[in-house]
């Protein structure tokens, strides 16, 4: 292992090992810093299938997914350090970054040129969410009680109540009742799921969980460990409507609330994060706000798909290989805030004619609508969709060849 | 027979696509779906609904106590809890790698590893 290359990205998982192999196909060095012990990410504990079927074509389970890429990692002798935690991150006067990193092996110092963030994303806690009542022990993250089950081997609940219709919720609620315990129901605060309709039908429909829309949990009770939670139906204002409580008697409450990026190293180097998604502002090389640091996978904004993660990671880790400092123009891509909740990227550098990769989600279900995308005024690419859904993103390319002014996404309901 | 008509989520892709399946004894058209899979989907769940599990394994090495498993292919619906019976009787005590099959002939298939064992 050295102590200068050209690219270092920081997080093994599938955006992580996405963008180092990319780069290192590109020409240039890597190294790949991962906090945990294995490479892979949270795929590690996602073994049910479905993963891979935009790239690959198969249903593969979360472990055989990165299991191929860090296969690839390794036949092309990237270096990687595992059980190694970056705890700071500077740029350099000349441009570069150091990086200080603590792992098993004693603190290592670390410098690079560019930098990709691929450090995905963290659950919502209890903490961020707000529940009257007692704080006792049996109240877990859904991505906690996954890692009890499939990793440790440790069955956490015998009779739970899921908060939450996240899709790593619904797909827990099927994981815990295989395994033997009684998922009473999945509680949801909005009037929608949030999480894939498939997954309702696979995960909860398969084994009779009732879904319970408009109704969240307003009170946990237990002194020592959960004994019961108490929940309760909402208005269209979400508050909790009085005399429609219920008390349901069980072990564990578990969270599938939402998914925030992290981004603690990236607001450390001063780069601007985005309100819609939680993570950087980036242009369409996937280069935030902070010249030489691009982000990507689940750190730039939460997707559902493991397809979209790693492509992000192809494209940031081959434009992190080819970064060289120099003057940009990054012009806003214009959108109705109204009808789209988000979009990736937010910025277009005219400097440049790269091909636009843009993800998005609508604001709201839409039928029958179609999508946009304009460059210099003129349609270059319209999609018109069944069906579109704030809980499924959506990705559309486009090659670019010509200089360019102006980018907007626009839709048509 | 009457005419029965039922509504499903097609669970072959993240599409997801919302099947409208209507059943006139042999006879069963499906609309919603945005490709032929769904329409193979719909017909088997009328007929033989089937479904891949996943799931782990216990393994007598501390620093990877459970190996991630699956169905090699599909098994029919009803049987998903008698696999989940034959994968729990199971120790896995030699290194596998990603394809190896763990038990034998499960509900018509083989129960294979999904991950290598690693070094340490």
């Amino acid at each position: 292992m050295k102590e200068i290359y050209d690219v270092i990205v920081l997080g093994g998982g599938p955006a992580g090992l996405a963008a180092g192999i990319s780069a290192t196909q590109k020409g240039a060095s890597v190294l790949i810093i991962e906090r945990e012990a294995r490479m892979g990410g949270i795929l590690k504990q996602c073994i049910h299938d479905g993963f891979g079927l935009v790239r690959f074509g198969e249903r593969l389970t979360g472990p055989e997914y990165a299991g191929r890429f860090y296969k690839e990692m390794l036949e092309m002798g990237i270096d990687h350090i595992v059980n190694a935690f970056v705890t700071d991150a500077e740029k350099k006067p000349d441009g570069s970054f150091a990086l200080t990193v603590q792992s098993a092996q004693g603190i290592k110092f670390f410098h690079c040129k560019a930098l990709v963030l691929a450090c995905g994303c963290r659950e919502r806690t209890a903490k961020q969410v707000f529940i009257h009542g007692d704080r006792p022990a049996g109240v877990f993250t859904a991505g906690t009680a996954q890692h009890f089950v499939n990793i440790s081997g440790y069955m956490p609940v015998k009779k739970c109540v899921i908060l939450g219709s996240g899709d790593i919720g619904m797909i827990m609620a099927r994981r815990l009742t295989l395994e033997g315990a009684e998922v009473e129901g999945v509680y949801e605060i909005k009037d929608t799921p949030a999480g894939l309709a498939r997954n309702i039908a696979q995960c909860l429909d398969d084994y009779n969980i009732p879904l319970h829309l408009s109704t969240t949990v307003t009170r946990v009770i237990g002194a020592k460990h959960v004994e019961a939670v108490e929940v309760a139906r909402v208005d269209e204002k979400m508050k909790p409507i009085p005399g429609t409580e219920r008390m349901i008697e069980c072990d564990s409450l578990i969270l599938s609330v939402g998914l925030l990026p992290e981004n603690e190293i990236a607001e450390k180097l001063g780069v601007e994060i985005d309100p819609a998604t939680k993570g950087p502002y980036v242009d369409q090389t996937f280069m935030t706000s902070v010249p030489g640091v691009f982000s990507c996978g689940n750190a730039l904004h939460v997707n559902d798909l493991v397809d979209y993660v790693s492509e992000s990671g192809e494209l940031a880790g081959a434009y992190a290989a080819q970064y060289r400092p120099g003057r940009r123009v990054r012009v806003k891509i214009d959108y109705d805030g109204k009808k789209f909740a988000y979009v990736v990227p937010q910025y277009y550098d005219v400097m440049r004619q790269d091909d636009l990769t843009m993800y998005f989600r609508p604001r709201r279900e839409q039928k029958k609508p179609s999508v946009q995308l304009c460059v210099n005024e003129e349609t270059a690419k319209r999609k018109k969709y069944i069906h579109l859904s704030p809980s499924e993103m959506e990705q559309l390319t486009l090659k670019i060849d010509h200089p360019v002014t102006r980018v907007a996404l626009k839709m048509e309901v | 027979m009457a005419e029965q008509v039922r509504e499903m989520t097609c669970i072959v892709c993240p599409n997801g696509c919302r099947l409208t399946v209507t059943a006139d004894g042999e006879n069963i058209t499906v609309t919603g779906n945005i490709c032929k899979k769904g329409e193979q989907f719909a017909r088997e769940e009328m007929t033989h609904p089937m479904r891949t599990i996943s799931s782990t394994v216990a393994t007598s090495f501390p620093h990877f106590p459970r190996l991630p498993v699956k169905t090699k292919d599909v098994i029919p619906k009803e049987d998903i809890f008698k696999a989940m019976d034959r994968i729990n009787e199971v120790l896995v005590t030699e290194k596998v790698h990603v394809g190896d099959v763990i038990i034998p002939d499960v509900c018509g298939t083989d129960i294979v590893a999904t991950e290598d064992i690693p070094d340490c």
